[in-house]
């Protein structure tokens, strides 16, 4: 049975889209993230707040290999976004990865154009652990001095990749790592060293 | 991927028609036609808002040249509903304007029609916004008709 | 540059009541409901619907009872308002060959499978202004007669003139979405579905002279009117969530094919050519000067000389929309006191240093006679 979308829809999607702003706006910080809902096993209840609340007709989802195995997710997401799933990683606005470990090379989703930057992919990592004042070092635009950040899992090489990802601005794509209850972000200007 | 099965959620094709056929009456109907039909099919529940009866856009696209590629010729405004009874059957309404009572009314007779016992009932209590449209379509037809031209007769001027 | 100004905030509250008396007027005359609005000025309507790309017949009717019957003030609330929306998607292109029709004329064809009829038209009426409407009386009622059998059917005159491969075919749909200009900043040279999306919302004035200007010499295409429909059509949409297209409703549309003349070239044999123009509601001449300025913008697709108003995109596309045009121009009486400082503080200098060169002369030119003397 298809489970329930947000019960406050204007109100519950202003609050995820605050979260990923403050996020986004202060790389390394931790922002917290209620979201009241139970979507089908194993989309995470935070990757399904922020899919809610910024996926729509014209933002195409791309779901990783678990997420596509559970013809429940797919129909969750369609019912309440009204985004189109997308197979080709290159198309989507959103990319939602519930195992992030796994995650393709970050090159293989959308970099933007260098007169549209933005029309780049996000993706959504769901990780389990998710701390900050440990961990990476994360210097750049929002951070005052520097700032530490430790997420798991994540790919193997994940320092190399933001690395290039950084390297590559203004194109490139942004992170949102997102864990029980909270979720912090790397946005592509932030340079991280490894801990 | 797009889509895992596609042909899982799509329901068999003569039953689409029908619903499809449900679906138009219930747009073309006034809302006081859906609360009658609801009220005659003694559907005292109110089903669970799957999602809350919303307005929003449709891009309407036409055809180049009528019959060609296609363009985006302009906006409609579109509401919707999507309700679920207690047996787990899901209605849906998507119609041009702004009346939220409505959409969920036709929601709700979309997700009756659904249940197999009630569907002949569902297009029983449809049955005169169907009559109703089709008086209302024969009359504009003869007033149409009354101003068909036939210029060819004027010009041969023989007869 | 703009530099802000503050206060004014109780003579603007104050102006705004004042408008809405206005808008009211005498109120010893009764108010217009949206619904008479709706019914009784549905050409404007129409109008209001096409250039503010949204169908609602209802809130333009409202939107012109707020803007006092000003057309491109109801547009810009129109336009206002749908920025406030979701968008669910977009629907499946309308089938205008299957339209429910209303009226349908050529100036091509005498006889018409389907026929022609003349539906509500001003054509034909004298243009007298009827005192009897000053005064209310009964309702009109119209002729009926029975509908032939043959009238069900009405194929468009470009598939009659399109078996006998004497009109250009419409280029295949790919499968690719078009483009939006209301999502994606318009670029140029732009294709020819984000042209007719532009001259769809386009001012009807402006979209009129420049088709009026290809008539006249600038930029000539020799059309006729192959065929006019006016009427309904379904619209349909997929929602991402039930896979199949679920009837929306009907909506009124007005359609002019344009048949051009064209010589053909190396590779094509003498062809007729089209322009194609479609409005919200009953817009025939919004649909008509579309279709002229759909075709004049073809210019160099089919390789005719280009260089008329009328056949340059940007020039088009770029002033065509209303709104922009009226928010540029109007923009103008906000207020500039900064600017104008500096302006202002610029001439007084010229005016003295032109007064100082002219007050020098006497000297400067008795002073170069002496040279050239000596």
């Amino acid at each position: 049975m298809l489970a329930r979308g947000f019960t406050d829809p204007v109100h519950d999607s202003q609050g995820v889209f605050r979260a990923v702003m403050d996020a986004l706006a202060r790389p390394g910080t931790i922002q917290g993230l209620a979201t009241g809902l139970e979507p089908p096993s194993p989309l995470t209840a935070e990757l399904a707040a922020i899919a809610l609340a910024l996926a729509d007709a014209d933002a195409p989802l791309w779901l990783d290999e678990p997420l596509r195995q559970h013809p429940a997710v797919a129909e969750f997401l369609r019912f309440h976004t009204g985004a189109r799933l997308t197979g080709t990683p290159s198309e989507a606005a959103f990319a939602l990865v519930s195992d992030p470990a796994a995650c393709p090379e970050f090159g293989t989703f959308a970099q933007g154009t260098p007169a549209y930057p933005d029309r780049s992919t996000t993706l959504v990592l769901a990780v389990s652990d998710l701390s900050c004042g440990e961990g990476w070092r994360l210097d750049g635009p929002g951070i005052r001095g520097g700032a530490r950040l430790a997420a798991a899992p994540v790919p193997a090489d994940m320092v190399e990749r933001l690395g290039r990802n950084h390297a590559g601005f203004p194109q490139g794509v942004d992170l949102i790592l997102a864990a029980a209850g909270r979720l912090a972000a790397l946005p592509r200007s932030t340079r991280v060293t490894g801990g | 991927m797009p889509d895992p099965n596609p042909a899982a959620r799509r329901p068999e094709a003569p039953d689409l028609t029908a619903r499809r056929a449900v679906m138009a009456l219930c747009g073309e109907a006034h809302p006081e036609e859906l609360r009658r039909a609801l009220l005659q099919l003694g559907a005292a529940e109110d089903p669970e808002d799957l999602r809350p009866p919303e307005t929003g856009l449709v891009m309407t696209r036409g055809r180049i040249g009528g019959d060609g590629r296609p363009f985006n010729l302009g906006e409609a405004t579109v509401t919707r509903a999507a309700v679920r009874l207690s047996g787990g059957e899901t209605g849906f309404a998507y119609h041009l304007g702004r009346d939220r009572a409505k959409a969920r009314l036709a929601a709700t007779l979309d997700a009756l029609w659904q249940v197999r016992g009630r569907r002949a009932a569902v297009e029983v209590a449809l049955a005169p916004v169907a009559a109703r449209r089709a008086e209302e379509r024969a009359a504009e037809a003869r007033r149409i008709a009354a101003t068909r031209v036939n210029f060819f007769t004027m010009a041969r001027g023989e007869d | 540059m703009y530099v802000a100004v503050k206060g004014g905030e109780a003579a603007i509250a104050n102006a705004h009541r004042l408008l809405a008396e206005a808008r009211r007027g005498d109120s010893s005359v009764p108010e217009l409901s949206v619904a008479q609005i709706r019914e009784q000025m549905a050409l404007l309507v129409d109008r209001v619907m096409t250039e503010g790309s949204l169908y609602d017949p209802d809130l333009a009717a409202l939107a012109l009872k707020q803007a006092r019957g000003d057309l491109i003030e109801a547009v810009f609330l129109v336009r206002a308002y749908r920025t406030t929306l979701p968008r669910f998607g977009a629907s499946e292109p309308v089938e205008t060959g299957a339209m429910s029709l209303r009226r349908r004329i050529s100036a091509t064809y005498k006889d018409l499978p389907g026929g022609q009829v003349l539906g509500p038209t001003f054509d034909y009426t004298h243009r007298l202004i009827d005192f009897a409407l000053a005064a209310e009386g009964e309702a009109p009622v119209a002729a009926e007669s029975e509908p032939l059998a043959d009238a069900a059917h009405a194929p468009r005159v470009t598939d009659l003139l399109g078996r006998d491969g004497l009109i250009e075919p419409s280029a295949a749909d790919d499968g690719s979405p078009p483009g939006d200009l209301t999502r994606e900043p318009l670029d140029f040279p732009a294709d020819r579905a984000l042209r007719l999306q532009a001259l769809a919302r386009g001012d009807e004035g402006f979209v009129l002279a420049l088709g009026y200007s290809t008539q006249r010499g600038y930029g000539r295409t020799h059309p006729f009117v192959g065929e006019i429909r006016v009427g309904t059509v379904a619209v349909e949409f997929v929602p991402e969530e039930l896979g199949f297209a679920v009837p929306l409703g009907e909506i009124d549309l007005t359609e002019c094919q344009m048949v051009n003349q064209f010589h053909g070239t190396a590779e094509v044999p003498p062809q007729f050519t089209r322009g194609y123009g479609l409005a919200f509601g009953q817009s025939e001449r919004k649909a008509m000067a579309m279709a002229l300025v759909d075709r004049a913008l073809r210019a160099e697709e089919l390789g005719e000389p280009v260089g008329a108003p009328a056949q340059d995109q940007e020039f088009v596309l770029a002033h065509c929309d209303a709104l922009q045009a009226t928010g540029f121009v109007e923009h103008l009486k906000l207020p500039h006191y900064v600017d104008f400082q500096a302006e202002l503080e610029l001439v007084r200098r010229l005016r003295a240093e032109h007064a100082a060169r002219h007050a020098a002369p006497k000297a400067g030119t008795a002073a170069e006679m002496k040279e050239a003397a000596e």
